[in-house]
Protein backbone atom coordinates (compact mmCIF):
# COMPACT_ATOMS: atom_id res chain seq x y z
CA UNK A 1 0.00 0.00 0.00
CA UNK A 2 0.83 3.48 -0.37
CA UNK A 3 1.55 4.32 3.12
CA UNK A 4 5.03 2.33 2.86
CA UNK A 5 6.22 3.86 -0.37
CA UNK A 6 8.84 6.02 -0.24
CA UNK A 7 8.65 9.76 -0.22
CA UNK A 8 10.26 10.20 -3.67
CA UNK A 9 7.16 7.85 -4.95
CA UNK A 10 4.24 8.37 -2.51
CA UNK A 11 1.67 7.03 -5.13
CA UNK A 12 2.13 4.06 -7.10
CA UNK A 13 2.22 4.22 -11.18
CA UNK A 14 -0.71 3.89 -12.15
CA UNK A 15 0.76 1.42 -15.32
CA UNK A 16 1.37 -1.81 -13.99
CA UNK A 17 4.11 -2.16 -15.79
CA UNK A 18 6.81 -0.22 -14.40
CA UNK A 19 9.93 -1.28 -12.66
CA UNK A 20 9.37 -2.91 -9.20
CA UNK A 21 12.58 -1.44 -8.01
CA UNK A 22 11.65 2.00 -9.71
CA UNK A 23 8.34 2.02 -7.60
CA UNK A 24 10.01 1.16 -4.30
CA UNK A 25 12.74 3.43 -4.67
CA UNK A 26 16.41 1.08 -4.84
CA UNK A 27 17.23 -1.11 -1.88
CA UNK A 28 19.23 1.01 1.17
CA UNK A 29 22.77 0.90 0.69
CA UNK A 30 23.42 -0.42 4.49
CA UNK A 31 22.30 -4.06 3.39
CA UNK A 32 25.09 -4.93 1.51
CA UNK A 33 27.59 -4.09 4.02
CA UNK A 34 25.57 -5.73 7.44
CA UNK A 35 25.65 -8.68 5.12
CA UNK A 36 29.17 -8.52 4.46
CA UNK A 37 29.87 -7.18 7.67
CA UNK A 38 28.52 -10.56 9.27
CA UNK A 39 30.05 -12.63 6.80
CA UNK A 40 33.40 -11.51 7.94
CA UNK A 41 32.12 -11.67 11.61
CA UNK A 42 31.05 -14.73 11.15
CA UNK A 43 34.16 -16.23 10.10
CA UNK A 44 36.04 -14.70 12.71
CA UNK A 45 33.89 -16.23 15.27
CA UNK A 46 34.72 -19.29 13.78
CA UNK A 47 38.62 -19.14 13.76
CA UNK A 48 38.63 -18.10 17.17
CA UNK A 49 35.98 -20.88 18.22
CA UNK A 50 37.69 -24.13 15.88
CA UNK A 51 41.47 -22.72 16.57
CA UNK A 52 42.04 -20.87 19.49
CA UNK A 53 39.19 -22.08 22.28
CA UNK A 54 41.33 -25.51 23.41
CA UNK A 55 38.88 -28.79 22.50
CA UNK A 56 36.78 -29.57 25.86
CA UNK A 57 38.31 -32.18 28.36
CA UNK A 58 35.58 -34.74 27.60
CA UNK A 59 34.27 -34.27 24.28
CA UNK A 60 37.46 -33.03 22.34
CA UNK A 61 36.23 -30.97 19.05
CA UNK A 62 32.69 -32.13 19.52
CA UNK A 63 32.02 -29.41 21.89
CA UNK A 64 32.64 -26.94 19.14
CA UNK A 65 29.06 -27.24 17.61
CA UNK A 66 28.18 -25.36 21.19
CA UNK A 67 29.31 -22.20 19.21
CA UNK A 68 26.61 -22.07 16.59
CA UNK A 69 24.45 -24.27 18.35
CA UNK A 70 23.90 -22.10 20.78
CA UNK A 71 23.54 -18.84 19.57
CA UNK A 72 20.98 -20.08 16.32
CA UNK A 73 18.71 -20.97 19.66
CA UNK A 74 19.11 -17.59 21.29
CA UNK A 75 18.73 -15.81 18.01
CA UNK A 76 15.85 -17.72 17.40
CA UNK A 77 14.31 -16.50 20.56
CA UNK A 78 14.81 -13.18 19.17
CA UNK A 79 13.05 -13.41 15.94
CA UNK A 80 10.14 -14.61 17.59
CA UNK A 81 10.13 -11.97 20.44
CA UNK A 82 10.10 -9.38 16.94
CA UNK A 83 7.28 -11.44 15.69
CA UNK A 84 5.90 -10.79 18.71
CA UNK A 85 6.48 -7.16 18.92
CA UNK A 86 5.37 -6.19 15.36
CA UNK A 87 2.28 -8.39 16.03
CA UNK A 88 1.00 -5.91 18.50
CA UNK A 89 2.10 -2.98 16.60
CA UNK A 90 -0.03 -4.14 13.59
CA UNK A 91 -3.09 -4.77 15.78
CA UNK A 92 -2.68 -1.37 17.68
CA UNK A 93 -1.17 0.99 14.83
CA UNK A 94 -2.49 -1.27 11.44
CA UNK A 95 1.07 -0.41 9.88
CA UNK A 96 1.50 -2.72 6.87
CA UNK A 97 5.62 -2.18 7.37
CA UNK A 98 4.85 -3.79 10.91
CA UNK A 99 3.59 -6.53 9.34
CA UNK A 100 5.82 -7.31 6.79
CA UNK A 101 8.72 -7.00 9.64
CA UNK A 102 6.49 -10.14 11.50
CA UNK A 103 6.24 -12.02 8.69
CA UNK A 104 10.53 -11.86 7.96
CA UNK A 105 11.28 -12.12 10.87
CA UNK A 106 8.60 -15.43 11.74
CA UNK A 107 10.31 -17.03 8.23
CA UNK A 108 14.06 -15.84 9.53
CA UNK A 109 13.11 -17.58 13.27
CA UNK A 110 11.90 -20.81 11.67
CA UNK A 111 15.15 -21.22 9.91
CA UNK A 112 17.08 -20.24 12.67
CA UNK A 113 14.66 -22.91 14.92
CA UNK A 114 15.69 -26.03 12.30
CA UNK A 115 18.88 -24.51 12.35
CA UNK A 116 19.46 -25.12 16.05
CA UNK A 117 17.31 -28.27 15.65
CA UNK A 118 19.78 -30.11 13.31
CA UNK A 119 22.76 -28.92 14.89
CA UNK A 120 21.34 -30.13 18.28
CA UNK A 121 21.07 -33.30 16.82
CA UNK A 122 24.22 -33.74 15.38
CA UNK A 123 25.92 -33.09 18.56
CA UNK A 124 23.34 -35.19 20.46
CA UNK A 125 24.28 -38.50 18.17
CA UNK A 126 28.00 -39.15 19.44
CA UNK A 127 27.34 -37.11 22.76
CA UNK A 128 24.37 -39.13 23.92
CA UNK A 129 24.18 -41.96 21.54
CA UNK A 130 20.92 -40.57 19.90
CA UNK A 131 19.32 -38.10 17.31
CA UNK A 132 16.69 -37.35 19.44
CA UNK A 133 15.63 -37.66 22.70
CA UNK A 134 12.53 -36.46 24.38
CA UNK A 135 14.07 -33.91 26.62
CA UNK A 136 12.15 -30.63 27.56
CA UNK A 137 14.53 -27.94 25.72
CA UNK A 138 14.47 -30.23 22.71
CA UNK A 139 11.31 -31.09 22.89
CA UNK A 140 9.94 -27.41 23.34
CA UNK A 141 12.05 -26.40 20.39
CA UNK A 142 11.00 -28.35 18.47
CA UNK A 143 6.95 -27.87 19.23
CA UNK A 144 8.19 -23.90 18.57
CA UNK A 145 9.24 -25.12 15.22
CA UNK A 146 6.01 -26.40 14.17
CA UNK A 147 3.85 -23.40 15.49
CA UNK A 148 5.71 -21.12 13.58
CA UNK A 149 5.53 -23.19 10.55
CA UNK A 150 1.57 -23.17 11.15
CA UNK A 151 1.88 -18.95 11.22
CA UNK A 152 3.90 -19.09 7.78
CA UNK A 153 1.58 -21.80 6.07
CA UNK A 154 -1.43 -19.35 7.40
CA UNK A 155 0.28 -16.68 5.59
CA UNK A 156 0.19 -18.33 2.44
CA UNK A 157 -2.86 -19.64 2.41
CA UNK A 158 -4.85 -16.40 2.88
CA UNK A 159 -5.30 -13.77 0.04
CA UNK A 160 -6.36 -10.95 1.04
CA UNK A 161 -3.51 -8.72 2.65
CA UNK A 162 -5.37 -6.93 5.36
CA UNK A 163 -7.17 -9.86 6.29
CA UNK A 164 -3.76 -12.09 6.11
CA UNK A 165 -1.97 -9.47 8.33
CA UNK A 166 -4.93 -9.20 11.26
CA UNK A 167 -4.96 -13.00 11.18
CA UNK A 168 -1.46 -13.59 11.26
CA UNK A 169 -0.72 -10.96 13.95
CA UNK A 170 -3.44 -12.65 16.25
CA UNK A 171 -1.84 -16.29 15.44
CA UNK A 172 1.89 -14.99 16.29
CA UNK A 173 1.06 -13.53 19.01
CA UNK A 174 -1.23 -16.72 20.79
CA UNK A 175 1.99 -18.37 19.29
CA UNK A 176 4.45 -16.46 21.25
CA UNK A 177 2.38 -16.66 24.76
CA UNK A 178 2.37 -20.19 24.49
CA UNK A 179 6.03 -20.58 24.36
CA UNK A 180 7.00 -20.40 28.07
CA UNK A 181 3.65 -22.57 28.64
CA UNK A 182 5.34 -25.40 26.25
CA UNK A 183 8.62 -24.95 27.98
CA UNK A 184 7.40 -25.37 31.39
CA UNK A 185 4.96 -27.78 31.05
CA UNK A 186 7.40 -30.12 28.63
CA UNK A 187 9.88 -29.03 31.81
CA UNK A 188 7.48 -30.94 33.80
CA UNK A 189 6.85 -33.89 31.69
CA UNK A 190 10.49 -34.77 31.36
CA UNK A 191 14.39 -33.66 31.90
CA UNK A 192 17.58 -34.82 30.82
CA UNK A 193 18.99 -31.70 28.62
CA UNK A 194 21.99 -30.31 30.53
CA UNK A 195 22.72 -27.29 31.78
CA UNK A 196 21.52 -24.45 29.50
CA UNK A 197 25.42 -22.84 28.08
CA UNK A 198 26.01 -19.58 28.80
CA UNK A 199 29.17 -17.20 28.92
CA UNK A 200 28.58 -17.63 32.61
CA UNK A 201 28.56 -21.34 32.96
CA UNK A 202 31.67 -22.21 30.40
CA UNK A 203 35.01 -21.53 30.98
CA UNK A 204 36.54 -18.22 29.58
CA UNK A 205 38.19 -19.86 26.77
CA UNK A 206 35.14 -20.85 25.20
CA UNK A 207 33.34 -18.03 26.40
CA UNK A 208 34.87 -15.70 23.83
CA UNK A 209 33.82 -18.06 20.64
CA UNK A 210 29.72 -18.11 22.71
CA UNK A 211 29.94 -14.35 23.01
CA UNK A 212 31.22 -13.61 19.14
CA UNK A 213 29.31 -16.27 17.72
CA UNK A 214 26.57 -14.61 19.58
CA UNK A 215 26.79 -11.34 17.76
CA UNK A 216 27.62 -13.16 14.57
CA UNK A 217 23.99 -14.53 14.58
CA UNK A 218 22.54 -11.66 15.61
CA UNK A 219 24.24 -9.68 13.03
CA UNK A 220 23.41 -12.31 10.13
CA UNK A 221 19.44 -12.66 11.44
CA UNK A 222 19.04 -8.16 11.01
CA UNK A 223 21.13 -9.20 7.56
CA UNK A 224 18.62 -11.60 6.53
CA UNK A 225 15.59 -9.57 7.90
CA UNK A 226 16.24 -6.87 6.19
CA UNK A 227 16.76 -8.71 2.90
CA UNK A 228 13.07 -10.73 3.60
CA UNK A 229 11.57 -7.78 4.90
CA UNK A 230 12.69 -5.76 0.92
CA UNK A 231 11.59 -9.54 -0.86
CA UNK A 232 8.12 -8.73 1.58
CA UNK A 233 7.78 -5.26 0.00
CA UNK A 234 8.43 -6.76 -3.64
CA UNK A 235 5.55 -9.49 -3.09
CA UNK A 236 3.70 -6.57 -2.24
CA UNK A 237 3.90 -4.59 -4.72
CA UNK A 238 3.18 -7.53 -7.21
CA UNK A 239 0.07 -8.39 -5.42
CA UNK A 240 -1.51 -4.86 -5.57
CA UNK A 241 -0.56 -4.96 -9.06
CA UNK A 242 -2.49 -7.94 -9.60
CA UNK A 243 -5.18 -6.98 -8.22
CA UNK A 244 -5.27 -3.57 -9.90
CA UNK A 245 -4.70 -5.97 -13.28
CA UNK A 246 -7.75 -7.87 -12.57
CA UNK A 247 -10.25 -4.63 -11.50
CA UNK A 248 -9.14 -3.48 -15.30
CA UNK A 249 -10.55 -6.62 -16.49
CA UNK A 250 -7.35 -7.10 -18.87
CA UNK B 1 -24.03 -5.42 34.51
CA UNK B 2 -27.38 -5.22 32.11
CA UNK B 3 -24.46 -4.59 29.17
CA UNK B 4 -23.09 -7.74 29.84
CA UNK B 5 -26.28 -9.73 30.76
CA UNK B 6 -27.15 -8.76 26.89
CA UNK B 7 -23.90 -10.18 25.73
CA UNK B 8 -24.09 -13.03 27.30
CA UNK B 9 -28.67 -13.24 26.07
CA UNK B 10 -26.51 -12.27 22.39
CA UNK B 11 -24.13 -15.52 23.17
CA UNK B 12 -26.95 -17.66 24.27
CA UNK B 13 -29.24 -17.31 21.36
CA UNK B 14 -25.93 -17.81 19.13
CA UNK B 15 -24.99 -21.45 20.93
CA UNK B 16 -29.12 -22.12 20.87
CA UNK B 17 -29.17 -21.63 16.83
CA UNK B 18 -25.92 -23.47 16.19
CA UNK B 19 -27.92 -26.65 18.99
CA UNK B 20 -30.91 -26.23 17.21
CA UNK B 21 -29.28 -26.88 13.82
CA UNK B 22 -27.19 -29.77 14.84
CA UNK B 23 -29.93 -31.49 16.67
CA UNK B 24 -32.11 -31.35 13.37
CA UNK B 25 -29.68 -32.46 11.18
CA UNK B 26 -26.97 -34.62 13.52
CA UNK B 27 -25.04 -34.97 10.79
CA UNK B 28 -21.79 -33.75 12.07
CA UNK B 29 -22.65 -35.49 15.06
CA UNK B 30 -23.27 -38.76 14.16
CA UNK B 31 -20.06 -38.81 12.04
CA UNK B 32 -17.61 -37.08 14.99
CA UNK B 33 -18.80 -40.00 17.30
CA UNK B 34 -18.45 -42.54 15.29
CA UNK B 35 -14.84 -41.96 13.90
CA UNK B 36 -14.11 -41.12 17.95
CA UNK B 37 -15.73 -44.93 18.59
CA UNK B 38 -13.81 -46.49 15.74
CA UNK B 39 -10.45 -44.36 16.85
CA UNK B 40 -10.96 -46.36 20.18
CA UNK B 41 -11.00 -49.67 18.59
CA UNK B 42 -7.93 -48.82 16.04
CA UNK B 43 -5.99 -47.67 18.81
CA UNK B 44 -6.55 -50.75 20.80
CA UNK B 45 -5.29 -52.84 17.71
CA UNK B 46 -2.45 -50.72 17.41
CA UNK B 47 -1.21 -51.07 21.04
CA UNK B 48 -1.73 -54.64 21.01
CA UNK B 49 -3.47 -57.12 23.13
CA UNK B 50 -1.42 -56.82 25.82
CA UNK B 51 -4.51 -55.72 28.29
CA UNK B 52 -1.99 -54.43 31.02
CA UNK B 53 0.17 -52.44 28.36
CA UNK B 54 -3.29 -51.04 27.21
CA UNK B 55 -4.33 -49.86 30.52
CA UNK B 56 -1.14 -47.65 30.55
CA UNK B 57 -1.73 -45.99 27.35
CA UNK B 58 -5.35 -45.21 28.16
CA UNK B 59 -4.94 -42.24 29.14
CA UNK B 60 -3.10 -40.70 26.42
CA UNK B 61 -5.34 -42.90 23.41
CA UNK B 62 -8.71 -41.10 25.53
CA UNK B 63 -7.34 -37.51 25.08
CA UNK B 64 -5.95 -38.27 21.27
CA UNK B 65 -9.05 -39.68 20.23
CA UNK B 66 -10.96 -36.68 22.09
CA UNK B 67 -8.82 -34.08 20.09
CA UNK B 68 -8.99 -36.05 16.37
CA UNK B 69 -12.94 -36.40 16.18
CA UNK B 70 -13.19 -33.13 18.02
CA UNK B 71 -11.26 -31.23 15.51
CA UNK B 72 -13.88 -32.13 12.92
CA UNK B 73 -16.83 -30.42 14.47
CA UNK B 74 -14.77 -26.62 14.81
CA UNK B 75 -14.76 -25.71 10.93
CA UNK B 76 -18.04 -27.01 10.47
CA UNK B 77 -19.91 -24.17 12.94
CA UNK B 78 -18.47 -21.76 11.15
CA UNK B 79 -19.29 -23.63 7.54
CA UNK B 80 -23.04 -23.94 8.38
CA UNK B 81 -22.47 -19.94 8.53
CA UNK B 82 -20.47 -19.15 5.71
CA UNK B 83 -22.56 -21.72 3.51
CA UNK B 84 -25.93 -19.59 3.99
CA UNK B 85 -24.03 -16.06 3.94
CA UNK B 86 -24.85 -15.97 7.26
CA UNK B 87 -21.77 -14.69 8.95
CA UNK B 88 -22.08 -11.48 7.65
CA UNK B 89 -25.15 -11.05 8.83
CA UNK B 90 -24.01 -12.17 12.13
CA UNK B 91 -21.46 -9.30 12.03
CA UNK B 92 -24.10 -6.87 11.14
CA UNK B 93 -25.87 -6.93 14.17
CA UNK B 94 -25.33 -4.26 16.78
CA UNK B 95 -23.14 -5.13 19.75
CA UNK B 96 -20.26 -6.80 20.59
CA UNK B 97 -18.72 -9.70 17.78
CA UNK B 98 -17.31 -11.09 21.67
CA UNK B 99 -21.09 -12.44 21.70
CA UNK B 100 -20.30 -14.62 18.45
CA UNK B 101 -17.24 -16.52 19.81
CA UNK B 102 -18.53 -16.88 23.34
CA UNK B 103 -21.94 -18.07 21.55
CA UNK B 104 -20.17 -20.43 18.88
CA UNK B 105 -17.86 -21.76 22.09
CA UNK B 106 -20.71 -22.27 24.30
CA UNK B 107 -22.28 -24.62 20.90
CA UNK B 108 -18.54 -26.56 20.59
CA UNK B 109 -18.26 -27.44 24.16
CA UNK B 110 -21.93 -29.12 24.02
CA UNK B 111 -21.16 -30.96 20.98
CA UNK B 112 -17.48 -32.02 22.46
CA UNK B 113 -18.95 -32.67 25.87
CA UNK B 114 -21.57 -35.20 23.89
CA UNK B 115 -18.78 -37.24 22.20
CA UNK B 116 -16.92 -37.34 25.89
CA UNK B 117 -19.97 -38.72 27.10
CA UNK B 118 -19.83 -41.66 24.55
CA UNK B 119 -16.10 -41.96 24.36
CA UNK B 120 -14.94 -41.90 27.72
CA UNK B 121 -17.64 -44.98 28.89
CA UNK B 122 -16.63 -46.86 25.64
CA UNK B 123 -12.57 -46.27 26.69
CA UNK B 124 -13.50 -47.63 30.19
CA UNK B 125 -15.08 -50.56 28.33
CA UNK B 126 -12.55 -51.39 26.00
CA UNK B 127 -9.79 -50.80 28.17
CA UNK B 128 -11.06 -51.92 31.64
CA UNK B 129 -10.56 -48.78 32.95
CA UNK B 130 -11.98 -48.10 36.73
CA UNK B 131 -13.97 -45.06 36.37
CA UNK B 132 -15.94 -44.86 39.19
CA UNK B 133 -13.35 -44.57 42.20
CA UNK B 134 -11.67 -40.95 40.81
CA UNK B 135 -14.48 -39.71 39.01
CA UNK B 136 -14.72 -36.25 40.29
CA UNK B 137 -10.93 -35.44 39.76
CA UNK B 138 -11.43 -37.17 36.55
CA UNK B 139 -14.81 -35.17 35.55
CA UNK B 140 -12.75 -31.75 36.51
CA UNK B 141 -9.66 -32.97 34.57
CA UNK B 142 -11.82 -33.00 31.55
CA UNK B 143 -13.85 -29.90 32.04
CA UNK B 144 -10.54 -28.57 32.65
CA UNK B 145 -9.14 -29.85 29.21
CA UNK B 146 -12.24 -29.60 27.10
CA UNK B 147 -12.46 -26.41 27.76
CA UNK B 148 -9.04 -25.29 26.59
CA UNK B 149 -9.51 -27.28 23.76
CA UNK B 150 -12.70 -25.90 22.67
CA UNK B 151 -11.51 -22.08 23.61
CA UNK B 152 -8.69 -22.77 21.01
CA UNK B 153 -10.51 -25.02 18.19
CA UNK B 154 -13.17 -22.22 18.20
CA UNK B 155 -11.11 -19.38 17.67
CA UNK B 156 -8.77 -20.58 15.32
CA UNK B 157 -11.53 -22.38 13.38
CA UNK B 158 -13.22 -18.97 12.72
CA UNK B 159 -9.56 -18.25 10.50
CA UNK B 160 -9.23 -21.51 8.96
CA UNK B 161 -13.00 -22.19 7.94
CA UNK B 162 -12.39 -19.62 5.41
CA UNK B 163 -9.48 -20.36 3.50
CA UNK B 164 -9.50 -22.63 0.78
CA UNK B 165 -7.15 -25.75 2.66
CA UNK B 166 -9.30 -25.51 5.96
CA UNK B 167 -9.41 -29.45 6.41
CA UNK B 168 -5.36 -29.07 7.03
CA UNK B 169 -4.69 -25.66 8.25
CA UNK B 170 -7.11 -25.72 11.25
CA UNK B 171 -5.45 -29.44 13.15
CA UNK B 172 -1.31 -27.58 11.69
CA UNK B 173 -2.72 -24.22 13.70
CA UNK B 174 -4.33 -25.58 16.37
CA UNK B 175 -2.42 -28.65 17.49
CA UNK B 176 1.13 -27.38 17.96
CA UNK B 177 -0.52 -24.79 20.23
CA UNK B 178 -2.35 -27.56 22.38
CA UNK B 179 1.22 -29.45 23.19
CA UNK B 180 0.81 -28.00 26.67
CA UNK B 181 -2.70 -29.19 26.91
CA UNK B 182 -2.24 -32.37 25.91
CA UNK B 183 0.73 -32.86 28.56
CA UNK B 184 -1.35 -31.79 31.60
CA UNK B 185 -4.56 -34.07 30.53
CA UNK B 186 -2.87 -36.90 29.91
CA UNK B 187 -0.96 -36.79 33.27
CA UNK B 188 -3.51 -35.54 35.00
CA UNK B 189 -5.73 -38.61 33.86
CA UNK B 190 -2.97 -41.25 34.25
CA UNK B 191 -2.17 -40.00 37.74
CA UNK B 192 -5.78 -40.35 38.95
CA UNK B 193 -7.01 -43.66 37.00
CA UNK B 194 -3.69 -45.12 38.78
CA UNK B 195 -4.82 -44.18 42.46
CA UNK B 196 -3.00 -40.81 42.06
CA UNK B 197 -0.54 -41.64 45.06
CA UNK B 198 1.67 -38.80 44.66
CA UNK B 199 -0.77 -36.39 44.06
CA UNK B 200 0.41 -35.42 40.62
CA UNK B 201 -2.89 -34.61 39.09
CA UNK B 202 -3.42 -31.03 41.24
CA UNK B 203 -0.27 -30.10 39.68
CA UNK B 204 -1.43 -30.95 35.91
CA UNK B 205 -4.73 -29.64 36.94
CA UNK B 206 -3.35 -26.46 37.95
CA UNK B 207 -1.22 -25.85 34.36
CA UNK B 208 -4.60 -26.95 32.88
CA UNK B 209 -6.26 -23.95 34.81
CA UNK B 210 -3.92 -21.54 33.82
CA UNK B 211 -4.14 -22.63 30.32
CA UNK B 212 -7.61 -22.30 30.06
CA UNK B 213 -7.42 -18.73 31.64
CA UNK B 214 -4.93 -17.62 29.42
CA UNK B 215 -5.97 -18.53 26.36
CA UNK B 216 -9.50 -17.93 26.70
CA UNK B 217 -8.51 -14.31 28.15
CA UNK B 218 -5.99 -14.19 24.88
CA UNK B 219 -8.92 -15.25 22.12
CA UNK B 220 -11.52 -13.25 23.14
CA UNK B 221 -9.47 -9.98 23.15
CA UNK B 222 -8.08 -11.32 19.80
CA UNK B 223 -11.32 -12.52 18.20
CA UNK B 224 -12.45 -9.04 17.06
CA UNK B 225 -9.88 -8.52 15.49
CA UNK B 226 -10.07 -11.83 13.00
CA UNK B 227 -13.58 -11.46 12.16
CA UNK B 228 -13.44 -7.63 10.82
CA UNK B 229 -14.09 -7.33 7.64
Amino acid sequence: MSTTAPPSNPVPTADASGSIGAELGPPAGWVGWLGLGALLFFLAAQAVGVLISPPDRDMGHLQKIMYVHVPAAWTAFVAFGVVFLASIIYLWKRSERADLVAASAAEVGTVLTGLTLALGSIWGKPTWGVWWTWDPRLTSTAILFVIFAGYLALRSFVEDPDRRARWCAAVGILGALNVPIVYMSVQWWRTLHQLQSSPATVDAPYALGLRLNAFAFLFIFLYLLARRYRAAKVERVIEVRRERRALEGE
Amino acid sequence: MSTLRLELTRAGAIAWKDLTTERRTKATFNSVAFLAALMLILFGFALGPDAEALRGAAAGVLWLTVLFSGVLAFNHSYQLELEGGALETLLLYPGDRRAIFLGKLAANLVFVVLVLLLVVPMAAVLFNLPLLRPFPGLAAVFALGTFGFVTLGTFYAAMASRVRAREVLLPLLLFPMLVPLLVGAVGATRALLAGDAMGDAGAWMRLLGAFDLIFFVASLLAFEYIVED
